[in-house]
C-alpha cells in the first residue's frame, strides 16, 4: 500500500510541476489553440461544407486538427526538461521513471483537453453542427481519443529527444502507430454526429488500444529514457 | 572479431538452390499451372503476389524477436545484443521489400480485375499500414543518433508488433472488398483448385528461401558494419592513448 501512495505522490508532483510551468508561460496551450483554430478555418474554407456534409466530415477534421495541434505541443513537452540538464537529474532520481512519464502524459492530456473545451463551441459554430446520434457519448469518445494520441505522443517525443530532426521524427513515428486509434475516434465521432451507425465497437477499440499502449508505455519508458 | 562475415559454402549452395527453386516455381506458375476459369492468365500473378503477402506478415515477427532479444541482452551480453539487433534491422528491411512487392503486384492485378489501381479495402489498407509502420521504423533508425539507435528502434518495434493485430481488427471492421482468402476462409467458392496447389506451394517455398537468403545477406552486411564501427572506435582510443604518451 505504501509504495502505491508514494508512486502516486511522484506522479502528482511531476504533474503539478508541469501544470505550474505551463500556467506561468502558457506557451503550448496558446500555440495549440491558435494552430487548431487555423486548421479548422482552413478546412472549412477548403471544403465549404453544407450542414449535412459537415456532419460527415467534421469528425475527421476535428481529430486531424487536434492531432496536428498536439504534435506542436508534444514536441515541446520534453524540451523543458532538457534545459539545465533537468532530465539527467530525473534519470538519476530514485523515483520510478514511469511516474515521470505518467505525470507528463497527464499534463499533456489536460492541455489538449483544455484546447478541446475551447475549440468545441467554435467548431459547432463554424460547421453548423448538432449531433443526430447520442451526443453525450462524445464525453466518452473525446477523452479516450485524446489519451490515445497523447500517451503514445508523449512516449515518442521522449524517444526522439536526442535525435537529429526531433520535430520531424515525432509525426513520422507517431502517425503510423496511431492509425487504428485515429480510425476509431474519427469513426466514433462521425457515428455520433450523423447517427447513422453505432459507435459502440469503435469505443471498444479505443479502450483496447488505450489499455494496450498505456501498459507498454509504462513498461518501456525506463528503457527509452536511459537509451545509450 | 576476426570471424569472416561472408556467406561461406553453405550460403552459396543455398543461393544456388534458391535460384533453381525460383526458376522451377516460375515455370510452374507461368506454364504448368492451368489457366484460371474466370480470370484467365492474369491469375498467374497471384502465384507471385500471395507468397509475398504471406511472407511479409512473417518477417515482422522476426524483427520483433530480434528486438526483444536486443532488449534482453542489452545489459547482460552486449555482443549477443548486437547480433539480435542485426537480425531486427535485416528483418525490417526484408519486410518493407516484401510488403512493397505485395502492394505493387496487387495493384497490377487490381487494375486488370477491378479496373482500379487502388481501393481502401481492409486487406489493402492494413498491408499499407504495415508498410508504413516498418518504413517509420527504418526512418527512426536513420534519424536517431548513434549509440541509442538500437534501443529506440527495438522499443518502436514492440509498438509496431502490438499495433499490427489492432490494425487488422480495426480496418477489417471498416472496409471489405478484397476477394476472400484462398486458404482457411471456409468459403467453398474461393477455394484454390487442386491442380493449382503445386505451383502455389513451389512459389511459396521459392520466395521463402529467397527471403531467408536476403535476410542472411543483410545480417552479415550489418555485422560487418558493426565490426567496422567497433574497430574504428578502438583505433580512435589507441590513437588518443599514443598522443598522450
Amino acid at each position: 500500500m505504501n509504495w502505491q501512495i508514494s508512486y502516486l505522490g511522484h506522479v502528482w508532483s511531476h504533474l503539478r510541476k508541469d501544470l505550474q510551468l505551463e500556467w506561468r508561460s502558457r506557451d503550448s496551450i496558446n500555440g495549440m489553440l491558435f494552430f487548431a483554430l487555423l486548421v479548422v478555418v482552413v478546412f472549412s474554407l477548403a471544403f465549404d461544407p453544407t450542414a449535412a456534409m459537415s456532419r460527415e466530415i467534421a469528425g475527421g477534421i476535428l481529430w486531424v486538427a487536434l492531432l496536428f495541434a498536439s504534435i506542436t505541443a508534444l514536441n515541446q513537452a520534453w524540451t523543458r526538461e532538457q534545459r539545465n540538464r533537468v532530465l539527467e537529474a530525473q534519470r538519476m532520481a530514485p523515483s520510478p521513471a514511469s511516474a515521470l512519464f505518467l505525470g507528463k502524459a497527464l499534463a499533456n492530456f489536460l492541455f489538449v483537453a483544455l484546447v478541446e473545451v475551447v475549440l468545441a463551441p467554435l467548431f459547432i459554430v463554424f460547421y453548423n453542427l448538432h449531433a443526430l446520434g447520442q451526443g453525450w457519448l462524445l464525453w466518452v469518445v473525446m477523452p479516450l481519443g485524446t489519451w490515445a494520441l497523447v500517451c503514445n505522443g508523449t512516449f515518442f517525443a521522449a524517444l526522439g529527444l536526442r535525435t537529429r530532426n526531433r520535430e520531424l521524427l515525432l509525426p513520422l513515428i507517431l502517425f503510423p502507430v496511431s492509425i487504428p486509434a485515429l480510425l476509431g475516434m474519427m469513426e466514433a465521432t462521425t457515428a455520433i454526429l450523423t447517427g447513422e451507425f453505432e459507435p459502440g465497437q469503435w469505443i471498444q477499440l479505443l479502450i483496447a488500444y488505450n489499455i494496450a499502449f498505456t501498459t507498454v508505455c509504462l513498461l518501456l519508458f525506463e528503457t527509452a529514457l536511459s537509451a545509450e | 572479431m576476426e570471424r569472416p562475415r561472408t556467406l561461406g559454402p553453405i550460403g552459396i549452395a543455398w543461393f544456388c538452390l534458391t535460384l533453381a527453386v525460383i526458376v522451377y516455381a516460375t515455370r510452374m506458375a507461368l506454364v504448368v499451372a492451368p489457366t484460371d476459369a474466370l480470370q484467365g492468365n492474369v491469375f498467374r500473378i497471384l502465384y507471385y503476389h500471395v507468397p509475398h503477402s504471406m511472407l511479409s506478415l512473417i518477417f515482422p515477427y522476426v524483427n520483433l524477436v530480434g528486438s526483444l532479444g536486443f532488449l534482453y541482452w542489452r545489459r547482460r551480453d552486449p555482443l549477443k545484443a548486437l547480433a539480435a539487433d542485426a537480425v531486427a534491422i535485416s528483418a525490417a528491411e526484408v519486410t518493407v521489400v516484401y510488403a512493397s512487392i505485395c502492394l505493387l503486384t496487387g495493384m497490377l492485378w487490381g487494375k486488370v480485375e477491378w479496373g482500379i489501381w487502388w481501393t481502401w479495402d481492409w486487406r489493402l489498407t492494413s498491408m499499407l499500414v504495415l508498410w508504413l509502420l516498418y518504413v517509420s521504423y527504418l526512418m527512426l533508425r536513420r534519424l536517431s543518433s548513434t549509440g541509442q539507435t538500437q534501443t529506440l528502434a527495438a522499443v518502436l518495434s514492440i509498438f509496431a508488433g502490438i499495433d499490427v493485430p489492432i490494425v487488422y481488427m480495426s480496418i477489417r471492421w471498416w472496409r471489405t472488398q478484397h476477394p476472400s482468402p484462398i486458404f482457411f476462409s471456409g468459403d467453398p467458392d474461393s477455394k484454390l483448385d487442386r491442380t493449382m496447389l503445386p505451383a502455389f506451394l513451389w512459389n511459396l517455398a521459392a520466395w521463402a528461401m529467397w527471403g531467408v537468403f536476403l535476410l542472411t545477406l543483410r545480417y552479415l552486411l550489418e555485422r560487418r558494419r558493426q565490426d567496422n564501427e567497433q574497430n574504428a572506435a578502438l583505433k580512435a582510443i589507441e590513437d588518443s592513448l599514443e598522443l598522450t604518451r
